[in-house]
């Protein structure tokens, strides 16, 4: 048996690893190029929707002129009426999963049914908000039924996030709270909570650019073809901006002449989105300084 | 002639450095026994040698290793040949998740050899050389996993052994096994001196002691002593160093 | 009293934070529950608009009659009584509209009061007739009989290669169509995504340097955020148009661009999770490979993709998993035709885009509903099982690295 020449078996080596790097290299930045051509595309084509009056006044002549103002409002609304509900019971949660739960049967099974929340997809969300807030509880087409609707679907979110940044507050910190004689819940509040609380914060807006894009679970549950007037009360329906944007890109009567509002509409959304993930990441590596200095 | 030789070595992570001019010539078919408190270069030392420290992002040596008369840092060295010829066994066991026989045969296939009986036969040399064989012959297509610690330990060694390096790096071998599985890889250092140049980090006195022919003695990133090992545990030039043998730190 | 105090609120709060605790369980529960009563309801409807029959003559030997046949018959796809069973007269097909064929104005009344009796006359005199009317116009002592209409089936249901359910006078309610349409979309989004996603997280764990890495991940993680609305938005107005051009189609609107935006909605499930699972491989595994003169490459493809199987897996399936279940994307870019698919470049229609185009319509517990929160079942058992079969190759991992 004649072993492989020694110059020549390193070239091909080399050269495979040249070779396939390069796909890599390449497959990774079309991805890349995939988000700043959808990115581009709608800023490119939103910019000139965008102005004062765009995110202030009313949808005129049909949507395709005037503004998304109540759009944007019945967003806001949703985003707030969900978040009420979902940030403090997912906190809460998590609190209870990492801090108070042994492990065990209950804590698998709890873990075992977020996960399973998680995973189930927005319109299934929609179906049963339907069923059980608009109809069963008789709250109707209204914000109070898209918020619980929404919140449910990002409290797995909240909780998984919470859930991690607790994990990552070091044990020292509470065995030294409890070795001082205080309760575990003196701890959890005092302790365990301030130094996670940025972090928490970080999950809250996360989820809140997840909620205000979500589309499928207010079709059923508040969501308004046009209304043009604003929300007065938990029990009023809303419209929404991705709903909105929904309607002036498939089912508007003029699809072609409502493009440019439906252009800004997308444009506001992505914005959205960005702010979120830019204030998240830079309150991640904010505090992750922090607490590398102490 | 020397095996290795390094001339002043000097090694840095980032702006830190780890290494302080360095000199140690190792001679061929012997064993090197590099000894000091944890942070002291050690580890690192040993991983210039097969250029393993280039995983790191940020590092940088100046001054010169040899081996075979020849700077492995130069322009032009392939470090994938220079690996060949460097066998390395870690800290832990750390097999592949492969079966038995594909862990011994990899670095074979890596280095571009297919023939299938050639393979076999240098397998079954490799495990025997670690004398495994008897316990493995009839499961060479389970994992490698299903092994215990130490039986694990021997496999890595044999499929280091298995691509005929000259030279081989071990570091802290036996740091996660049992004293029984320690023992048994002891032995096989010794066996295995005849044919190899071994150089092997160790936190333990004893083992130092009684597997190498020379110790190097490492503090904070500068070699306090080297030489030969009875001399270097019964009487050390280096009061810090004798210090660090008889415990009084470390 | 203070201690008895402290003891108690301690108490109230480990009480509140657990039925918060409780909370996403209950919502499980809640959601199987609402979920499958609807659901299951279905099965105990006729697939005939309430407070509608059916009727035929009395000499007519049929007294049942299943959905499919009502509807081939009323497509005329189906013309004589002897290929359902009957006797070999041809059908006549009757519909309430059809009465002024038959019968005068006058016969049947200003207000329909002579409307009854005129449809009993017809059905007795017509042998082969079939008739599809209102309730409230069956005769007291109708002349004809009244068909007994099989209720909707499990099989009829599950095997069905029709959804049409309004269609009179039978709703059509087979889901074959678009359990085949979502498996369709989803499997061509993950042929798309999986090599590029695959692709980029080898290239981020293994090749690209941190700084490079640091960058992309936000990006992968802007990605996962945008949100499903505004990737069908994308694709209706760029990918739709371009894939029509393409290949000169009539419209756009097909399962080839569903599986494009799915595709790139999926890369950040696939990336985050398998990169993860990369990064997990012991450093010292790949230093073994790369100290025996592999080269980075080798070790990537012959020992970090081995020992991160499980978790590459798992993030494949997730990814199928997310594609299985979006709505709005898919919705705005498939075309939603409830037709089994024969070629990418036909519109096609998934499940949730079909609960979200038809819940709107569908009135609050009729037929059409309940099917509609069966398909919503479906949906759920799909990414039940998703999720249990992550689970279990991931939990599989574990047991392996002893």
């Amino acid at each position: 048996m004649k072993l492989p020449d020694e110059h020549k078996l390193a070239k091909r080596k080399m050269r495979g690893q040249a070779i396939a790097f390069w796909i890599f290299r390449i497959l990774s930045y079309a991805i890349i190029a995939i988000l700043f051509s959808i990115l581009s595309f709608i800023i490119y084509k939103g910019a000139s929707s965008i102005s004062w009056g765009f995110i202030t006044k009313m949808p005129e002549e049909g949507m395709t002129k005037g503004g998304i103002y109540p759009a944007i409002i019945g967003t806001l609304c949703l985003v707030a009426g969900s978040m009420i509900f979902a940030f403090p019971v997912g906190v809460l949660a998590a609190i209870y999963m990492n801090e108070y739960v042994k492990d065990g049967i209950i804590k698998k099974i709890i873990k075992q049914m977020t996960n399973n929340l998680a995973g189930i997809p927005s319109i299934v969300f929609g179906l049963f908000g339907m069923s059980l807030f608009v109809n069963k509880l008789g709250f109707g087409d209204s914000i109070l039924a898209g918020s619980l609707t929404l919140g449910l679907l990002a409290l797995p979110v909240v909780i998984r996030t919470t859930e991690e940044v607790l994990k990552a507050v070091d044990n020292t910190f509470r065995h030294a709270s409890l070795g001082l004689g205080a309760s575990k819940w003196e701890t959890t509040s005092k302790v365990v909570l301030p130094i996670a609380f940025p972090n928490i914060i970080t999950g809250l807006i996360l989820s809140i650019g997840r909620v205000s894009g979500e589309t499928a679970p207010i079709l059923f549950t508040v969501a308004a073809y046009f209304l043009p007037k604003l929300p007065t009360s938990v029990f009023d329906q809303a419209m929404a901006l991705p709903y909105h944007l929904y309607v002036l890109s498939t089912s508007g009567t003029n699809i072609e002449e409502s493009r440019p509002v439906a252009y800004g509409t997308a444009l506001v959304l992505i914005i959205i989105v960005l702010i979120a993930n830019l204030l998240a990441n830079g309150l991640r590596k904010y505090f992750g300084r922090k607490v590398k200095m102490n | 002639m020397y095996k290795i030789e390094s001339k002043n070595v000097d090694f840095f992570y980032g702006p830190s450095q780890a290494l302080k001019n360095i000199n140690i010539a190792i001679k061929p078919n012997t064993v090197t026994a590099l000894i000091g408190p944890s942070g002291c270069g050690k580890s690192t030392y040993l991983r210039l040698f097969n250029r393993m420290n280039d995983l790191i992002d940020n590092t940088r040596i100046s001054g010169q290793v040899l081996i075979d008369n020849e700077d492995i840092y130069a322009k032009g060295i392939n470090v994938d040949s220079l690996r060949k010829k460097v066998g390395m066994v870690f800290q832990k066991p750390n097999p592949f998740p492969k079966t038995i026989f594909e862990n011994v045969a990899y670095g074979l296939r890596v280095n571009g050899i297919s023939d299938k009986k050639f393979i076999e036969e240098r397998v079954e040399t490799s495990i025997k050389q670690v004398a495994l064989w008897e316990e493995v012959k009839d499961k060479l297509k389970k994992p490698a996993f299903e092994l215990s610690g130490g039986q694990q330990q021997r496999l890595c060694i044999a499929r280091a052994l298995a691509i005929q390096p000259s030279i081989i790096l071990m570091d802290e071998p036996t740091s996660a096994l049992d004293p029984i599985s320690t023992a048994k890889i002891e032995a096989l250092i010794y066996e295995l001196k005849s044919k190899y140049t071994i150089v092997i980090v160790t936190h333990n006195m004893q083992q130092a002691g009684r597997v190498s022919d020379t110790t190097a003695f490492f503090y904070m990133g500068e070699l306090i002593e080297h030489g030969n090992t009875k001399t270097i545990f019964t009487n050390p030039k280096i009061e810090r160093t004798q210090n660090y043998i008889t415990g009084r730190f470390g | 009293m203070k201690p008895f105090y402290k003891k108690f609120s301690e108490k109230f709060i480990e009480g509140l934070l657990m039925i918060s605790g409780t909370v996403t369980s209950l919502t499980v529960v809640l959601i199987v529950f609402f979920l499958f009563k609807e659901g299951i309801g279905v099965f105990d409807q006729k697939p005939t608009e309430n407070g509608y029959v059916i009727a035929v003559s009395k000499t007519n030997p049929l007294s049942k009659v299943a959905p499919e046949d009502i509807k081939n018959i009323y497509d005329q796809k189906i013309t004589h009584w002897n290929e359902v069973g009957g006797k070999p007269d041809s059908i006549i097909l009757f519909r309430l509209e059809d009465i002024s064929n038959y019968y005068s104005d006058e016969a049947i009344g200003e207000n329909f009061e002579g409307l009854a009796g005129c449809i009993s006359r017809l059905t007795d005199s017509l042998p082969g007739i079939i008739a599809f009317f209102p309730e409230k116009y069956l005769d007291k002592d109708f002349k004809g009989k009244v068909l007994d209409v099989d209720k909707v089936s499990l099989s009829g249901f599950f095997m069905g290669k029709e959804w049409f359910p309004t269609a009179q006078p039978s709703a059509q309610l087979g889901v074959m169509p678009l359990v085949l349409g979502t498996l369709w979309v989803s499997l061509g989004a993950i042929l798309l995504a999986l090599p590029l996603g695959l692709a980029a997280s080898v290239y981020m764990s293994e090749i690209a340097n941190e700084r490079v890495r640091r960058i992309m991940k936000p990006l992968i993680e802007l990605l996962a955020g945008i949100p499903s609305v505004v990737y069908g938005f994308f694709g209706l107005v760029i990918i739709v148009p371009l894939i029509q051009e393409t290949f000169n189609l009539p419209v756009g609107e097909t399962g080839l661009a569903g599986s494009i935006v799915l595709g790139i909605m999926a890369l950040p499930t696939i990336i985050t999770i398998s990169e993860d699972a990369m990064r997990n491989t012991p450093r010292a595994m790949k230093e073994a490979s790369l100290a025996l003169g592999a080269s980075k490459w080798q070790t990537i493809y012959k020992v970090v993709v081995p020992y991160s199987i499980s978790g590459i897996t798992a993030g494949a399936i997730l990814g199928i998993g997310r594609a299985i279940g979006e709505t709005m994307a898919v919705l705005m870019v498939t075309g939603n035709a409830a037709v089994i698919p024969h070629s990418i470049l036909e519109p096609v229609r998934t499940i949730p885009a079909t609960i979200a185009a038809e819940l709107g319509e569908a009135p609050s517990g009729g037929l059409h509903y309940k099917a509609l929160f069966a398909l919503g079942c479906i949906l759920f058992l799909i990414t039940l099982f998703i999720n249990l079969s992550v689970e279990f190759i991931t939990g599989r991992k574990k047991y392996n690295k002893h």
